[in-house]
């Protein structure tokens, strides 16, 4: 039913300057946020939390992947590239929800438990939110490609 | 020194959680880890440490609408993606304008 695989030889894949780029993107990220909070205060810092830093840089690395791929057998490979990417931000999308029900947990219970176990839970509720998110957006586009062939 | 390793422990986080995403099928379950939690997990451990749980539940409860505003971004963008032969880094670039308008409209009506 989930059709999830796991596969670590893709990892070989990634250029050295993705990673570079990841690390870069992340680390700047999280150091302007902790800038922002310094100087604008914890409700502003805060968003930065939940700012897209890798999205942009992740998407455009998956179209060229996607491109050069397609374009080795000959293909333009444009418009594959770009629904590969779309759905790479639709993921993200969901994700995005997971992310509001971390930030939910932590602001409700972290007072209340130690830091490690409260941080725990947020990721746990990440999880949860982001794979019940993904189901059903899977069932949805089932149903709808049923609806359409009757 | 401290911004050194707000530094380094993001870009580590940020680059592991890319790296599942990396190694998941399909491409849609992968997308999720676009939206994981790496910079706040990062940020919200070593903040915590300095300024205590208040502080932090005020940034985490911002937070929640830094995600609703990432939420509106990302599908802005696979719409856009799905429907206009734009290259990646120019929908991805312009449509920030949507996180920002977002994020700070709901700060001003509910966080200020």
């Amino acid at each position: 039913m989930l059709n999830i695989r796991i596969r670590p030889k893709e990892l070989k894949d990634a250029h050295w300057y993705s990673w570079v780029m990841r690390i870069l993107f992340g680390g700047s990220i999280t150091v302007l946020a902790g800038v922002i909070a310094k100087y604008y205060g914890p409700t502003v810092g805060g968003l930065f939390l939940a700012f897209p830093a890798i999205l942009p840089a992740s998407m455009t690395l998956i179209e060229r992947h996607e491109k050069a791929k397609k374009r080795r057998v000959g293909l333009d490979g444009r418009r594959e590239a770009h629904a590969v990417a779309s759905v790479d931000a639709a993921g993200a999308s969901i994700g995005a929800l997971g992310l509001a029900a971390f930030g939910f947990v932590v602001w409700r219970y972290l007072r209340g438990g130690p830091t490690w176990e409260v941080l725990t839970l947020a990721t746990l509720a990440w999880g949860v939110t982001a794979l019940l998110g993904w189901l059903v957006r899977k069932r949805a586009i089932k149903m709808r490609i049923v609806k359409r062939a009757w | 020194m401290e911004w050194v390793i707000r530094f380094a422990v993001g870009g580590l986080v940020v680059a592991g959680f890319s790296a599942i995403g990396d190694m998941v099928k399909p491409k849609s379950f992968a997308g999720l880890f676009g939206g994981a939690p790496s910079v706040a997990l990062a940020t919200l451990v070593l903040t915590v440490n300095k300024h205590g749980p208040t502080y932090v539940q005020m940034e985490a409860r911002s937070m929640i609408a830094g995600a609703v505003a990432f939420f509106a971004y990302a599908f802005v963008v696979s719409w856009l993606m799905m429907r206009n032969r734009l290259e990646t880094y120019v929908v991805t670039s312009v449509t920030m304008v949507v996180w920002f308008g977002v994020a700070f409209g709901l700060w001003a009506a509910w966080l200020r």
